[in-house]
């Protein structure tokens, strides 16, 4: 699949539910509609919980890539 | 259980003050709502709160109404939901549910009937929530509140599988569940659902990424279709697990699973026919599991075919 182009990254490795889903909030706040977020996560607890509420918010996963025991999400701002 | 005995005893002298009460109808109340506290002629007057839930502007009245009527002004959360005004005169009682109708506000019951049925959020705020139970409590309360029953008869309503309404205790309860279905064109194998699902009911192949699921270790709860980034997990349906002779107590029971997928619009007919069935087999002071133990579950179920067929246990 093709690299889906970013416009920002947000590192939330080693940071706690659900302080990482609001940090993902208040980046993606702060951008345009349609830009792309990268956002790495560690797999347990982020990975079960933020996905979910970035698409309760109404923001779009469009790419996933699971790298060792961490992810990397693009999330389309809606 | 000196308590109850000593409560028991006060109600019926209560029910002797009739006629110094004057219009006092004890029907109307449906024998419930006033607690006899240890403190002479002191009652705590408990409201019918279904689901625990109240709007603000009544909240604001029944305020007011236990400030004045409270000899020490202070209300309690009881544990069925329900708000309890405490330190009530039992002289004052004909005064205090005139102000009470006035805003709408309804006394519970207590004794052999059915009860306020209790309710987590649901899915109308719950994220994890998965039916609607604060309009099921409501329901449920609109139609069977006060129904006599051979015991107790206590219901509750939980939103999903972590069931904070403790439906497991209940004579009768219902957990929302859903059943996941996962469509292959849409997933892209990113292992996510896999992660969100805690009961190890979904593994993702070692090549692809995509899911292998278990129904045997699902327990319905969802979380896979919300974790999913491209809906290729979808809700199939929605319903209820529906448990029955749970209860606490001195000898707490836990309530056993008869129902797997019940729909919204079947479960007043699977109240309807609990109690027809109770009612026709338990023993007067009997809760419905003690009942089910003597009778036979297979009884029960027999009985209940027309309302819980076809919504078995999609497990099997
Ligand atoms: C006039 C009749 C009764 C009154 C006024 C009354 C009052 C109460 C009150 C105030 C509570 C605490 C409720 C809470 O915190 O939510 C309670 C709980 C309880 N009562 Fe009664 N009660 C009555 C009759 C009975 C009878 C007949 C039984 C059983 C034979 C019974 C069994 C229990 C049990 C098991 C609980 C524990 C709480 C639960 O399961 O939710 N009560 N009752
Ligand atoms: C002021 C009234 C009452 C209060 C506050 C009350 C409270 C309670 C409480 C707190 C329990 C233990 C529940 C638990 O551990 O969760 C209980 C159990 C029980 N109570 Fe009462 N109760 C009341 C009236 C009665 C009456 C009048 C009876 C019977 C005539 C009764 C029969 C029972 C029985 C049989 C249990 C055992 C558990 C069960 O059936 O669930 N109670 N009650
Ligand atoms: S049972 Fe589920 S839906 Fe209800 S409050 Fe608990 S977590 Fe939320
Ligand atoms: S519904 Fe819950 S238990 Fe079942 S597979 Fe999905 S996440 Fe796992
Ligand atoms: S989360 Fe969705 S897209 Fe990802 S592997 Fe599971 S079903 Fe496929």
């Amino acid at each position: 699949m093709a690299e889906t182009k970013t416009d920002a990254t947000i590192d939330l490795r080693g940071v706690m539910c659900p302080i990482n889903f609001v940090k993902t909030k208040l980046k993606l706040e702060m951008m345009s509609p349609g830009e792309v977020l990268e956002v790495i996560l560690d797999s347990g607890e982020p990975i079960q919980n933020v996905p979910k509420s970035i698409k309760e918010e109404g923001h779009r996963i469009v790419e996933v890539k699971k790298e060792g025991d961490f992810f990397r999400l693009k999330v389309e701002r809606s | 259980m000196t308590d109850h005995f000593i409560q028991d005893k006060t109600t019926k002298v209560t029910v002797n003050l009739e006629g110094a009460e004057q219009k006092m109808d004890f029907n109307d109340l449906k024998s419930g709502g006033f607690i006899k506290q240890r403190q002479k002629d002191l009652f705590t007057v408990r409201l019918r709160c279904p689901g625990g839930r109240l709007s603000t502007e009544k909240l604001i009245e029944i305020s007011k109404i236990a400030h004045k009527y409270s000899k020490k002004g202070v209300v309690h959360f009881s544990f069925r939901q329900s708000l309890e005004i405490l330190y009530v005169d039992y002289k004052e009682f004909n005064a205090i549910v005139a102000e009470l109708e006035k805003i709408g506000q309804k006394v519970a019951s207590c004794g052999p009937r059915v009860r306020v049925p209790t309710a987590c959020g649901g899915c109308e705020y719950n994220p994890n929530g998965l039916t609607d139970t604060q309009k099921m409590a409501e329901m449920v309360d609109k139609t069977f509140f006060g129904t006599p029953t051979p015991h107790k008869f206590k219901t509750s309503f939980s939103g999903c599988p972590i069931d904070c309404a403790r439906t497991k205790e209940m004579d009768l309860g219902f957990q929302g569940v859903v059943d996941p279905k996962w469509e292959e064109e849409a997933c892209t194998g990113c292992t996510i659902c896999a992660e969100a699902c805690k009961e190890g009911a979904i593994e993702s192949d070692p090549d692809t990424g995509k899911p292998i699921f278990d129904p045997l270790k699902c327990i319905w709860c969802g979380d896979c279709i919300r974790a999913c980034p491209t809906e290729a997990w979808r809700p199939k349906r929605y319903g209820h697990i529906v448990r029955i002779g749970g209860k606490h107590g001195r000898h707490p029971m836990e309530a056993v699973e008869v129902c797997s997928f019940l729909p919204d619009e079947k479960v007043a007919d699977a109240i309807r026919l609990t109690i027809e069935w109770y009612n026709a087999n338990g023993r007067r002071g009997e809760r419905i599991g003690n009942t089910l133990k003597r009778v036979g579950l297979d009884n029960y179920l027999k009985f209940m075919e027309p309302v819980f067929q076809n919504n078995q246990a999609v497990k099997a």
